[in-house]
């Protein structure tokens, strides 16, 4: 196989995984106007929740294919139980704050997750590596690629297609568009926008946690695993332009190739090639690529 | 403006004031006595983040076994005094994740606000590289008792700061070394470390030691991603995309989980013989998911490879009753730092006349030490006498499934003389030399 195709692959593998968590994270910021740090805490969140839910399939004797379930009924308990919590119980009172503000309330939610994760789960680390060999290895010319790795492609195709679709042709999402577009014209058309900010900000929380979920059975999952993803998460969607979905996406392949690029071909370069990349965006579109230079409301 | 009036004194109240000055008179005579009861040690470590549960936590745990054991004086001879020279240890466990810029304001607050008398920590090459000159400015003692990076002593040169470990040079020496006794082919090798610190010197020394022991060897790929990358994808395919005989890496932690978790099913363990210089605490975890026929380190002689001692069957037991696991790399180091510690303390204390040693006076109790610890004989030999040097050992992984878990198969065990630089010479001065002097 050509040095190029395993690039893509890698690239293409990379993008899928940033992709899932990345789009919660605009998700949350086009609606909710919020740059959430703890978004990482909620990927965390997601691995250590499945980690316990395969583990408690395989004692039910559930065949290991059902640990797939397990991941995804994780990422789902995380999002019903965490994101309703989190979002009435203490942003919704910072609504209208400075932006600021709010990136230190939730940089606060971090911290909290972070201890209280650690308070549940412990420090030591959690196993979950049997989904990982559950579709077998590809042979591709001399690379032996894990099958999992192809259901993350799939699932990041799946979880995109959904969002826009559900932003696009549904009722819903036309109400969350409004909300996007001008929060005051939408209340006074009737919205309920608290209600938008709930279900959008789960909706984030879920996709962070579907992140985590389905990364744990390629990590040992344990504390500190928040770190990591919220930073190059944060590059993909200022790469893309915040609260912009088609953007996370670009982003995640760019940030993906960027990677792929400097570890195959300059791997000296690889602790910096993604934030050159954002850099070089920054410089000619500050804004992102795919958002609207919008005028400032005074 | 109101006046508080004083109410009239009662025979009680009118005892009060003499009653004080008995109870400050009394407080000031014993003064002295309270501070000859305890001895405070901050032990600095990662309790959260990413090196908190390979490194920073374990050895906090092997930190409150000893030194309970040290307080009760049931530790063996010459450890058996209780706590340090009578002296009750007081420890105060600080976390060592935030970076170099917090670490270096928490050293400053244990030293000024928690007035303690002795620090013991630092996981992080980055951190001891920033912790030790402010130890050294502020003339306080200071042990720095995991970090690897050989800079700390060969770059600079310190009164009251000891490192009681060896340095990252004897990992990867040994690792050459144990290659080159098995004639195992090397005709290239892959490396892959973190990019700080840490990975870059330990890159540094296994190219070096290749170089004199492997001298047709060629390096190819040299990967160095980030602290706590996590996803490995692309760097598993650089890997295999350019096989080479042999595989390096100092990952360890986290990122060495992850690693072999995506590597192991990729079949890179089959294509390359993978050698790991710090790998030995991610062996109870994985159990049944670390490969067979990696040859790893554990930067000493501990864990699975140490020395048979009836002081490593008292350190072993106690550390395995108390957390239901093997102690690893991290307690170990932890434990000779502490043991070491204590025999400087009472050194001192004894030159003091059985008072409490300034940290001049422990400073130079400390130079040039020797004592037995689990994993054998620490040396302070290096770096002035304030670097250690000890022997290390190398082994090979096999899943034992009656035992149900990873053994050490072909554990050979190196004299500290034959895989670390004499005292008058920089490692990498020692290794381009052709590691002369070198007592294998």
């Amino acid at each position: 196989m050509s040095i190029a195709a395993t690039i893509l692959i890698d690239a293409l593998s990379y993008a899928s995984w940033l992709f899932i968590v990345a789009l919660g994270l605009t998700l949350v910021f086009g609606v909710l106007k919020i740059l959430n740090i703890a978004h990482g805490s909620f990927y965390a969140l997601g691995a250590y929740a499945a980690a316990s839910f395969v583990g408690w399939f395989a004692t039910m004797k559930f065949a290991p294919g059902w640990s797939l379930v397990a991941m995804l009924l994780a990422a789902v308990v995380v999002a019903a139980l965490v994101a309703p919590l989190t979002e009435r119980g203490l942003l919704r009172f910072f609504y209208g704050r400075d932006e600021v503000l709010l990136v230190l309330v939730t940089y606060a939610m971090f911290l909290i997750l972070e201890d209280a994760t650690k308070l549940i789960w412990g420090a030591n680390p959690y196993y979950v590596s049997e989904p990982y060999g559950l579709l077998g290895n590809v042979e591709i010319g001399t690379q032996v690629y894990v099958g999992y790795d192809f259901l993350l492609v799939a699932i990041a195709l799946v979880v995109g297609v959904a969002v826009w679709w559900g932003l696009n042709r549904t009722r819903r999402g036309k109400i969350v568009l409004a909300v996007i577009h001008s929060e005051e014209v939408a209340a006074s058309m009737g919205v309920d926008v608290s209600r938008v900010y709930m279900g959008a900000f789960t909706v984030g929380i879920f996709l962070a946690a579907l992140g985590g979920a389905f990364t744990a059975p390629m990590i040992s999952v344990q504390p500190g695993v928040s770190v990591g993803v919220i930073i190059v998460s944060f590059a993909v969607v200022i790469i893309g332009g915040l609260g912009s979905i088609p953007g996370a996406a670009i982003g995640a392949l760019i940030v993906g190739l960027a990677r792929s690029l400097a570890v195959h071909l300059a791997p000296v370069a690889e602790l910096f090639s993604i934030y050159i990349v954002m850099a070089l965006v920054l410089m000619v579109r500050p804004e992102g690529l795919f958002q609207q230079t919008q005028a400032r409301k005074i | 403006m109101a006046i508080k009036q004083r109410p009239h004194a009662s025979p009680s109240t009118a005892l009060r004031p003499g009653l004080v000055a008995v109870a400050l008179a009394a407080a000031a005579f014993c003064a002295p006595a309270t501070a000859q009861e305890s001895y405070k040690i901050g032990i600095v470590s990662f309790l959260s983040g990413q090196a908190a549960e390979s490194f920073g936590i374990p050895a906090v745990n092997g930190a409150k076994v000893l030194i309970e054991a040290f307080n009760a004086g049931t530790a063996p001879a010459p450890y058996n005094k209780v706590g340090f020279g009578g002296l009750k240890i007081e420890p105060v466990y600080v976390d060592e994740n935030g970076g170099a810029t917090q670490q270096v304001q928490e050293l400053r607050n244990l030293y000024d606000r928690e007035k303690v008398d002795a620090v013991v920590g630092y996981v992080g090459s980055g951190d001891c590289l920033a912790v030790a000159p402010v130890a050294e400015e502020m003339k306080k003692f200071l042990i720095l008792y995991d970090c690897g990076t050989p800079r700390i002593f060969e770059d600079g040169k310190y009164a009251y700061v000891f490192r009681t470990a060896a340095h990252a040079t004897m990992d990867n020496v040994a690792l050459a070394l144990y290659l080159k006794q098995r004639n195992v082919k090397a005709d290239t090798f892959n490396m892959i470390n973190q990019d700080y610190a840490w990975g870059q010197d330990s890159k540094k020394d296994f190219v070096l030691a290749m170089a004199k022991l492997y001298p047709n060897a060629k390096p190819a790929e040299d990967l160095l991603p980030k602290f706590g990358a996590g996803q490995y994808g692309t760097e598993i395919s650089a890997l295999m995309a350019k096989p080479a005989d042999v595989t390096h890496s100092s990952l360890w932690g986290g990122d060495l989980q992850a690693f072999i978790l995506q590597s192991a099913p990729r079949g890179l363990f089959k294509r390359t013989q993978v050698v790991l210089s710090a790998a030995d605490h991610v062996l109870p975890g994985l159990g049944d998911k670390m490969p067979d026929g990696a040859i790893l380190g554990a930067r000493g002689a501990y864990g699975l490879m140490a020395p048979k001692s009836a002081l490593n069957d008292w350190w072993w037991a106690i550390y395995q009753k108390a957390y239901n696991v093997y102690p690893v790399q991290a307690p170990y180091r932890m434990a000779q730092s502490l043991l070491g510690l204590k025999l400087a303390v009472e050194k001192a204390m004894a030159a003091n006349g059985g008072k409490k040693p300034t940290g001049e006076q422990l400073a130079a109790a400390l130079t040039n030490l020797e004592w037995d610890s689990p994993a054998g004989r620490i040396r302070m030999a290096n770096g002035g006498g304030h670097q250690a040097v000890q022997e290390t050992a190398i082994g090979k992984t096999r899943y034992d499934a009656a035992k149900k878990m990873v053994v050490l198969d072909d554990i050979q065990r190196f004299p500290a003389d034959c895989v670390n630089p004499p005292p008058n010479m920089k490692s990498e001065e020692w290794l381009k030399a052709g590691m002369p002097g070198a007592k294998c």
